[in-house]
């Protein structure tokens, strides 16, 4: 018992809020790195989510593919989308207000869910836990899913592979020293608006494959992302708009609290985030990792 | 005389609905140091600003090393060989010393090595995993200049160097002009400081509304300090 409650409850709405977590994290973490460079707020992120969700589906019931591949292809195909989108549209809103941006990917969000949920409808389709990671291990304390071990593994490599890219890589270089100062960076011979593309492109990669590692924990929904994209939002303004080690430890973070307000106050866990957001903004607008402008 | 390396004829340029320059024409010679004078606002960063093209709106022709510059896009610019620092010396916050370093890409063979360059600057090379705007502001010039030392440029911009830093550093600066110079670099600059100018430029132009009003070697310089003293308001 840990304050009056089973630890098995205990442990089960922590590893739930882990899982949640890691969602929030791998995602959150793709819109900070693009607000960061380009300066766009990408509300079709939830929707660029549910498609790397919806090729894995897809690819499974009309091509026999499974889920390992479609961890590389839905993520591929998602990113080719998000370059198109960013080459067709966003790349020509860079030099309005920011919230042509906004409404765009908005826009953009509403017409792809729409287009799912007519083929789809709202109920969702459930999408099979890959063989090698079916089955529980006991820990004792409680069983864990393996998958959701997997989950939970599988995002913190995500996270940490883009720190690295982002850290420790020359084209990280590039991406951080253009988050600062974009025209310089061009005059110096960097091509910034190919930059630009590419990074558009992996932050919605980084949703795809969030969205196929989510298909089998959760139902494969026209509405997965939109479910998710207000509490991601939250994670972004929480951690500091562009931080990129701010999203990643927020999402985690915030997970969690939410797991354990499960526990303790459960009326209160669909609201926990709002309310750490709302002090956070009180407290430190710049938010926990940002930089005061 | 052969064809002047930068070769710049009737350049005006805008910001926004403000027309900042007025036709401007200069040469830069293959191992000169030219020189840009005048009060402040009558456009000499403008210039150099519109030769880089940072500044879009701009008309005129700007040929280097036999290309136009104002047709390219501005990633292109560099490629040409035209190295750029900034009178901010724009140094990254979230890149280290060396990724400051190594950031503009190398555009042509002869620059210098990472080794060179810490030797001329060792000061940068104690602090090389320090963050970029950790180091003071002479550093930062310094900076700021050598990461242009490396990408095999035939000319670099430079727009105050020697701006709010003190004369020891100021005096450095000044020598690392001059061993560029011995390496046959081009350097178009922009300086207030004339007793520091007078030291390493071959030519001055002088600017005034947008525009250059006269030009001469620098061995005419003490005869014609009366017209500078006039136009500059000193």
């Amino acid at each position: 018992m840990i304050f009056g409650i089973p630890i098995q409850a205990f442990a089960g709405q922590l590893l739930v809020g882990l899982i949640n977590g890691s969602f929030y994290a791998m995602l959150s973490l793709g819109l900070a790195i693009i607000f960061g460079l380009l300066r766009v707020i990408n509300f079709a992120h939830g929707a660029q989510y549910m498609l790397g969700a919806f090729i894995a589906y897809l690819i499974l019931a009309f091509g026999g593919i499974g889920y390992w591949p479609a961890l590389i292809v839905a993520p591929v195909l998602v990113g080719l989308f998000g370059i198109v989108v960013e080459r067709l549209a966003l790349s020509r809103l860079y030099d309005v207000d920011p919230l042509y941006g906004l409404l765009f990917t908005f826009g953009l969000a509403l017409v792809i869910e729409g287009v799912f949920r007519y083929y789809y409808g709202v109920s969702g389709n459930p999408y099979p836990v890959p063989p090698a990671l079916t089955g529980a291990v006991n820990l004792g304390f409680m069983f864990l899913p393996i998958y959701r071990g997997w989950v939970v593994i599988a995002s913190l490599i995500v996270c940490i592979a883009a720190w690295l890219l982002i850290e420790k890589t020359k084209f990280g270089s590039y991406l951080r020293a253009a988050t600062e100062n974009p025209k310089l960076v061009q005059a110096f011979g960097v091509n910034v608006p190919l930059l630009l593309t590419l990074t558009y492109g992996l932050g919605a990669a980084l949703a795809g494959l969030a969205g196929v590692l989510a298909a089998p924990v959760y139902q494969v929904s026209p509405l997965m992302g939109s479910n998710l994209i207000i509490v991601v939002f939250a994670v972004v303004v929480i951690g500091g708009m562009g931080s990129i080690l701010g999203a990643i430890v927020t999402g985690y973070m915030l997970g969690v609290a939410e797991g354990l307000t499960k526990v303790f106050y459960p009326e209160a866990s669909n609201i926990v985030v709002f309310v750490i957001m709302a002090i956070v903004l009180l407290m430190r607008p710049a938010g926990l990792f940002g930089r005061d402008a | 005389m052969s064809e002047p390396l930068l070769s710049v004829r009737g350049l005006n340029a805008w910001y926004g609905e403000s027309h900042a320059l007025h036709g401007v024409d200069l040469d830069v010679n293959t191992g000169e140091t030219v020189t840009l004078v005048g009060r402040n606002g009558v456009g000499k960063t403008t210039t150099l600003r519109a030769i880089m093209g940072l500044i879009r709106k701009r008309t005129g022709s700007i040929h280097f090393d036999g290309k136009d510059l104002i047709a390219l896009p501005l990633h292109k610019t560099a490629r040409t060989g035209i190295g750029y620092v900034p009178e901010e010396r724009g140094i990254f916050a979230s890149l280290t010393v060396d990724e400051n370093l190594i950031l503009p890409p190398v555009v042509a063979k002869g620059g210098m090595s990472i080794e060179e360059i810490f030797s001329l600057f060792p000061n940068l090379k104690e602090r090389r995993n320090s963050p970029g705007t950790k180091l003071s502001g002479g550093e930062q010039q310094m900076l700021a200049i050598a990461r242009m030392l490396r990408t095999g440029d035939k000319m670099l911009l430079l727009d105050e160097p020697t701006e709010g830093l003190a004369p020891v550093i100021v005096q450095r600066i000044g020598e690392l002009l001059a061993e560029l110079k011995r390496r046959g670099m081009t350097v178009l600059l922009v300086e207030q400081n004339f007793h520091f100018a007078s030291k390493i430029a071959d030519r001055f132009y002088l600017m005034d509304h947008g525009k250059v009003v006269s030009h001469f070697p620098v061995e005419e310089l003490e005869s014609r300090m009366g017209e500078l003293h006039e136009v500059l308001g000193v």
